[in-house]
């Protein structure tokens, strides 16, 4: 479903403080299937999802989407590519701060044209389904960790993509609300979706949903 | 078509939503910003108004006047100027005007003391603008007292008041007779304060003007058209205290933008960040700073000019009047005709609304076209 | 209400008063012509050359008619006697 061929990504080319994040990396994700991204941090498995999903381009190599690729996309494409496949969600949740939580959810289908209130009646869905409904009025800065990782999980959902990433997503969860986030995930997956993590925790990548594991160091898969 | 305007909607309600966040600053933002556009479209309107009353109403001076100056200054002209004037070739009529200012100690008002020349009124009886009337509370049939040249003191009735409509050209004017000018401000009777002409032909104005140059070397000539252009010119831009209005509306303008102009904050960074990491394209980005811009330029320019043309077309643009009253201590009453154009409008919209809009979406740009795993790494 | 729908309103409700704006001066001033019409026969009567805006000194309330010097009262740069005379620009006739 998604494939990288020789994917390289250097920071700063040509500049002293070069960096090479990803160093030739060739993988194929299947459809449906849970592939969580395993290693230390600095290893540049951040820098991989954010390649994967039509965040950033790569130096060098290929990426393909659905058989598509979309290396050389121009940023119009591949934003939408980005807001079509792809559903977000960070380590810092990155909610926007002074608005509330409903329009978060909203936020990423603004800049298309399906009415307000088909969209706010999906958000109010997606929200209730997470158990945070009767939160959607607030400001996202009155949410607890566990309301915020749910209303970031609603929103990367409401542009209904087929693909879920999510970078470091129990980082700032405790277990019990880590093991939550693990059964969501497997409900979503049961929706027919494809599911990329990256993570640290062990809870992450030693679950039962998790279908592949893949060992990332330094900007090299090590082994699958 | 709905859906481009639906999209357009949404953006605007985060627009709004993120302008909310910060009321103080922007509830403030918009407050300057509507008082600057108040100030410039009063200013903008009442000088408008009043120069279209003055082309207007000027229209019927008189063609061609001449003065005779003295060390620099006005002084009375003798009436046998006029004969030798009426000989030049063109002029139809010359006729000797009798005008000055009187001074009254009483109310420290200056007055514009005329004989006019059809039907003056009669001995021992004056006309008064309503100004007069007002700054001596007198009114028809009431006596007023005078102290001519000579330090004798005698009495004028009233006749009649000239009308508060007709304040803006009469509100100073007392009409007497001539045998009461000259006997209030000892003018001989050879003498006259100027020379009123009417020419047969208006195309030899200025070849007559020319002739009476020659003729008399210690005269001046004014023109109708010299009347007109000066009134066309006052209140110029380049006149003092209009220059200091509009330096310092332009100068809030240019804080105003600058202050948006001079980048972005790292928050506002990293919300385009968020943004982009979410799906919206650039052109997004760029869409909803031009609906941030716009909202509080736009909604500061309606309010600004609607409130200004109350002030100046409903309350006389009170605000100005101690400016414009100065030291005098008659100020005539009157109401502006509105005269405003579309073109005065819109060169304030594009002097105001329009950097300011620029001025919100420039820095966004960059902010806007970098790729968005920056956001990814925190 | 939603609040772009708010905000459109409030734009259009801009406008409508702009527009009215310009409705009145129009109206207003189409009304005004016989009273400028009256005031223009005063002139032309009387024989006015000035608005009677400035009542301060002879060269603000008869700008058209000043004279070269007084303007400029004692001495060319002397500063001017009035407040009025920072608003009114030099006239035509002084500046030849």
């Amino acid at each position: 479903m998604i494939e990288l061929i020789d994917v390289k990504k250097v920071f700063n080319q040509g500049k002293p403080n070069e960096f090479v994040a990803i160093d030739g990396v060739s993988l194929f994700i299947e459809a449906n299937h849970v592939t969580v991204f395993k290693g230390p941090s600095g290893s540049g498995k951040t820098t991989l999802l954010s390649l994967i999903g039509a965040m950033a381009r790569p130096t060098s190599g290929r990426i393909k989407v659905m058989e598509r690729e979309i290396t050389s996309l121009p940023e119009r494409f591949l934003t939408e590519v980005r807001r079509k496949v792809f559903g977000f969600i960070f380590q810092q949740f990155n909610l926007v701060r002074g608005v509330s939580v409903l329009e978060n959810v909203m936020l990423p289908a603004y800049p298309l044209e399906e009415g307000y209130a088909s969209l706010k009646k999906r958000a109010m869905g997606l929200l209730d389904l997470f158990g945070v409904v009767n939160k959607a009025p607030s400001k996202v800065e009155w949410l607890s960790g566990g309301e915020a990782q749910r209303v970031a999980i609603a929103r990367a959902l409401i542009n209904n993509p087929s693909v879920i990433i999510a970078d470091e997503p129990t980082g700032n969860l405790d277990s019990k609300l880590s093991q939550e986030f693990m059964d969501t995930l497997g409900r979503l997956k049961e929706d027919r979706r494809t599911i990329l993590i990256s993570s640290h925790d062990p809870i992450v990548h030693e679950s039962p949903i998790a279908e592949k594991v893949i060992l990332v160091r330094d900007g090299r898969v090590v082994d699958t | 078509m709905k859906n481009w305007i639906e999209r357009q909607k949404k953006i605007i309600d985060f627009t709004l939503s993120s302008l909310l966040r910060r009321k103080g600053k922007n509830g403030a933002l918009i407050l300057v910003y509507t008082l600057v556009v108040f100030l410039l479209a009063s200013v903008m309107f009442f000088v408008q108004a009043l120069k279209r009353e003055a082309s207007l109403v000027l229209k019927g001076a008189p063609e061609m006047i001449v003065q005779r100056v003295v060390v620099g200054r006005n002084d009375s002209i003798p009436l046998d100027y006029a004969d030798r004037i009426k000989e030049i070739r063109g002029v139809a009529s010359v006729k000797g005007r009798l005008w000055g200012y009187y001074y009254d100690p009483v109310t420290g008002a200056n007055y514009t003391f005329m004989v006019p020349e059809e039907s003056p009124p009669e001995k021992g009886r004056i006309t008064i603008g309503k100004g007069v009337s007002r700054a001596r509370f007198i009114d028809e049939e009431d006596e007023m007292e005078f102290r001519a040249f000579d330090g004798v003191i005698f009495n004028l009735t009233v006749g009649q008041v000239f009308s508060s409509e007709s304040e803006l050209i009469s509100s100073d004017l007392v009409l007497v007779s001539e045998d009461d000018f000259r006997r209030l401000f000892g003018t001989g009777k050879d003498r006259a304060t100027d020379l009123v002409l009417r020419i047969r032909n208006p195309r030899e104005l200025s070849v007559i003007a020319q002739k009476i140059a020659e003729l008399l070397p210690d005269t001046r000539v004014i023109l109708r058209e010299e009347i007109l252009r000066t009134y066309d010119m006052v209140f110029n831009w380049r006149g003092g205290l209009t220059v200091v209005i509009l330096f310092g509306g332009l100068m809030a303008f240019a804080i105003l933008a600058w202050d948006k102009a001079s980048g972005l904050s790292a928050e506002e960074r990293r919300e385009i960040g968020i943004l982009k990491a979410i799906g919206w394209e650039t052109s997004d980005v760029i869409l909803m700073k031009f609906w941030e811009g716009t909202a509080i330029s736009l909604s500061s320019f309606f309010v600004g000019i609607l409130l200004a043309y109350v002030h100046v077309f409903f309350l006389s643009g009170a605000l100005f009047e101690p400016v414009l009253k100065g030291w005098a201590v008659l100020y005539p009453k009157y109401k502006l005709v509105p005269f405003i154009s579309a073109y005065q409008l819109g060169t304030l919209f594009f002097l105001t609304v329009v950097p300011y809009t620029v001025a919100t979406i420039v820095p966004s740009w960059r902010a806007a076209t970098i790729d968005p795993d920056s956001v990814m790494r925190g | 209400m939603r609040r772009a729908n708010l905000f459109l309103i409030f734009l259009a409700l801009g406008l409508i008063l702009v527009s009215l704006m310009f409705l009145h001066a129009c109206f207003r001033e189409k009304a005004a012509l016989p009273s400028l019409r009256e005031r223009e026969d005063m002139v032309r009567r009387l024989g006015l050359t000035d608005l009677c805006l400035f009542t301060e000194a002879s060269y603000t309330r008869h700008p058209t008619r000043a004279d070269r010097h007084t303007p400029f009262q004692d001495y060319p740069m002397s500063p001017d006697y009035f407040p009025s005379g920072s608003i009114l620009a030099p006239p035509e006739m002084v500046k030849r």
